[in-house]
């Protein structure tokens, strides 16, 4: 498979969303914060793309300037070919779902959908059929008449998306729109929301701190760290073949090892001499192993560990393993399998050295 | 004991706690008021005061007068004129107040938390003085030989004083003056609860900053911008002090007329009835006020 740089596009593919060295610097002299520092990206035509990280990494911002809520200090934004970076948000054809709804509380449901056609001055019956549309789309059509306030929070989410969609806008931002929803109704409208991208072909650019609402919604996924962007790819790649140790462990449970690489192979810490695919790295390197990677077996056979403690977690069970050298790692083994393994025991693990990630230390 | 015996008593001991409130409402509220609705209708005293012999002269005066030789009947002028220069200024009052009001409100609503507090303090400050004062500090900041028109001179943008004391202008600053601070709290107290997100979603949703405050912030502070000028409206139209001070002798207004009417005019009927007439208008006001507000809910 290819691998993709950093904002890097795909071929014949046309760019919703183009940000070139975009960098956002808060106050000036020493109380200057830099909130983005140079983030290049482009996101394509009717793609599903997400912007993850922890909080504070940057990635609302960038959403922010894509919205035109933030001027950016340094860079400049397309949208579809057209510099956005100064155009006022009421003259981008860009919608926003925003956290916290933002619905209008002395308008009705449908007011509200419309409100956006209604300011690009389009006929009232053109307003209200494309209401009637969207309110279907959501399915809400029996709560047109409804305040905001008279709703349940997923319902109030609803209309949030069906505002932003109404005016059919070239891209659609959503900034962590289901962090206020319990997790069932989370479950739900995360596949709503696939199903609404996929219906409308609008482009989505979806931020989130959850890296398994990134991993199952997303075309690609932009992580982010400190006012930067550190990898793009698909979420196969994002989790697969993660760039540095932070997006490792950001993404998924991952075990880390320190090892020094020995022709070969990469020594780590208990002696073990591990057969990793190796890319040319020399000297210190870091292991990226997944808990699904490590495969239990009889002592004697690979990397003798002791099992510090084991965790039933329905499906599977979590080994906590501790090795020679004072180092632990978790495993993650089907519950079939489970019964085994007792608290004390030692074990013999191997690893699927392939799918094992060297990353610079 | 049963449960309804309790509530009974509850209920009971309810109307009994609430009597001490209910006695101060019937005398100290409708008491008076009925005493001035009688007097309209009782015959004007021979110095002051009144006759107790029922009478329509005060009401009849209020808007007609009567020859004093040959007794034909004719239109008040100089009463409805009054009665119209008092609602003009109120409202224009009103006007003024909030286009200063909600400027200053929306500023100190959008300062960070300790600030709003010095801020607020700043509005508040002109209660603790004395009216009167206040209205004469007013008086020499208008007056011909005053800080203004001296200001204005010394700069050389007028050659001789500009005549603002005793006219309506003198009125409007006077009574702007006073009633801002009731127009900013409400105002204040409103956008304090708004959710200044909206802004962003509305200027997302393709509204121009025009459109913004028309669609989504005034509709939403409306409970504000009602009590305001409720609050600056009523007071203005019974205004009494401000207009007397600043306006003069001949720029009356209703107030300053009743006054008239109990003092040098030693007519107690025609006071009382009008009033009376201020109440009704102050009532009629506040009826079309709900009426207006009421109609246009979220479904218009």
């Amino acid at each position: 498979m290819q691998r993709e740089g950093l904002g890097e596009r795909r071929l014949n593919a046309n760019i919703a969303v183009d940000a070139r060295n975009v960098g956002k610097i808060y106050g000036t002299g020493n109380d200057a914060v830099t909130a983005l520092g140079d983030v290049s990206i482009s996101i394509e035509e009717g793609e599903f793309f997400t912007l993850l990280g922890p909080s504070g990494c940057g990635k609302t911002t960038l959403l922010r300037c894509i919205a035109g809520f933030e001027t950016p200090t340094s860079g400049t934004i397309h949208l579809s070919g057209q510099d956005i970076t100064y155009t006022p948000p009421y003259q981008r054809p860009v919608n926003t779902v925003f956290q916290s709804y933002a619905l209008f509380p002395h308008l009705t449901v449908a007011l509200n959908i419309g409100f956006g056609l209604k300011m690009q001055g389009k006929p009232a019956g053109d307003v209200a059929r494309a209401v009637a549309r969207v309110l279907a789309l959501v399915k809400l059509e029996d709560f047109a008449d409804r305040l905001p306030q008279h709703l349940s929070g997923g319902q109030q989410q609803r209309v949030a998306l069906a505002r932003a969609l109404a005016p059919e806008p070239q891209v659609l931002l959503l900034d962590e729109p289901l962090s206020a929803l319990d997790l069932k109704l989370r479950k739900e409208m995360q596949s709503e929301l696939k199903r609404l991208q996929t219906e409308t072909g609008i482009t989505f650019i979806f931020v989130t701190h959850d890296q398994e609402e990134a991993l199952t919604m997303s075309n690609r996924i932009g992580v982010m760290s400190q006012g930067a962007l550190l990898q793009v790819g698909t979420p196969h790649e994002i989790y697969e073949h993660p760039v540095n140790r932070f997006v490792a462990d950001f993404i998924g449970e991952t075990n880390f090892l320190d090892g020094d690489v020995d022709g070969t192979r990469v020594r780590i810490g208990t002696g073990d001499l591990l057969d990793v695919k190796l890319d040319g790295q020399t000297g210190p390197v870091t292991l990226a192993i997944r808990p699904e990677q490590i495969t239990l077996g009889a002592s004697g056979g690979g990397i003798d560990v002791t099992v510090i403690e084991k965790t039933y977690m329905g499906t599977d069970t979590h080994y906590t393993l501790g090795l020679s050298d004072g180092s632990q790692m978790i495993a993650r083994v089907p519950s079939g399998f489970a019964g085994a393994f007792a608290l004390g025991d030692t074990v013999g693990i191997s690893i699927d050295s392939k799918a094992v990630q060297v990353l610079k230390s | 004991m049963n449960q309804s015996g309790g509530q009974f008593s509850k209920g009971v001991s309810g109307w009994l706690l609430s009597t001490p409130a209910l006695i101060l409402l019937v005398f100290a509220a409708s008491g008076p008021l009925l005493i001035v609705a009688l007097y309209s209708v009782l015959e004007k005293g021979d110095y002051s005061g009144v006759r107790w012999v029922l009478s329509g002269d005060g009401w009849f005066r209020v808007l007609f007068e009567r020859d004093i030789f040959d007794q034909s009947v004719s239109l008040a002028d100089a009463n409805l004129s009054i009665f119209w220069r008092s609602v003009k200024l109120s409202i224009t009052t009103t006007l003024i107040t909030f286009v200063l009001g909600l400027p200053t409100a929306w500023f100190i609503a959008t300062r960070p938390a300790k600030a709003r507090a010095f801020w607020l303090f700043l509005i508040t400050i002109p209660f603790w003085t004395n009216l009167v004062i206040r209205t004469f500090a007013i008086m020499e900041v208008v007056r011909n030989e005053g800080i203004l028109n001296t200001a204005l001179i010394n700069i050389g943008l007028i050659p001789q004083p500009v005549q603002i004391m005793y006219t309506d202008t003198a009125v409007l600053i006077g009574m702007a003056y006073v009633y801002l601070p009731l127009m900013v709290l409400p105002l204040y107290a409103a956008i304090d609860r708004f959710d200044f997100r909206l802004i962003e979603a509305g200027y997302d949703l393709y509204a121009s900053r025009v459109q913004v405050l028309r669609g989504v912030i005034l509709p939403i502070i409306k409970p504000g911008i009602i009590a305001g000028c409720i609050l600056v409206f009523i007071p203005s139209l019974g205004a009494y002090v401000t207009p007397r001070l600043l306006g003069g002798g001949k720029n009356m207004m209703i107030g300053n007329f009743i006054e008239l009417q109990f003092g040098q005019g030693q007519n107690w009927p025609l006071g009382a009835a009008l009033s009376t007439v201020l109440l009704l208008i102050v009532v009629m006001s506040l009826v079309v006020y709900t009426r207006v507000s009421s109609r246009d809910n979220p479904h218009g």
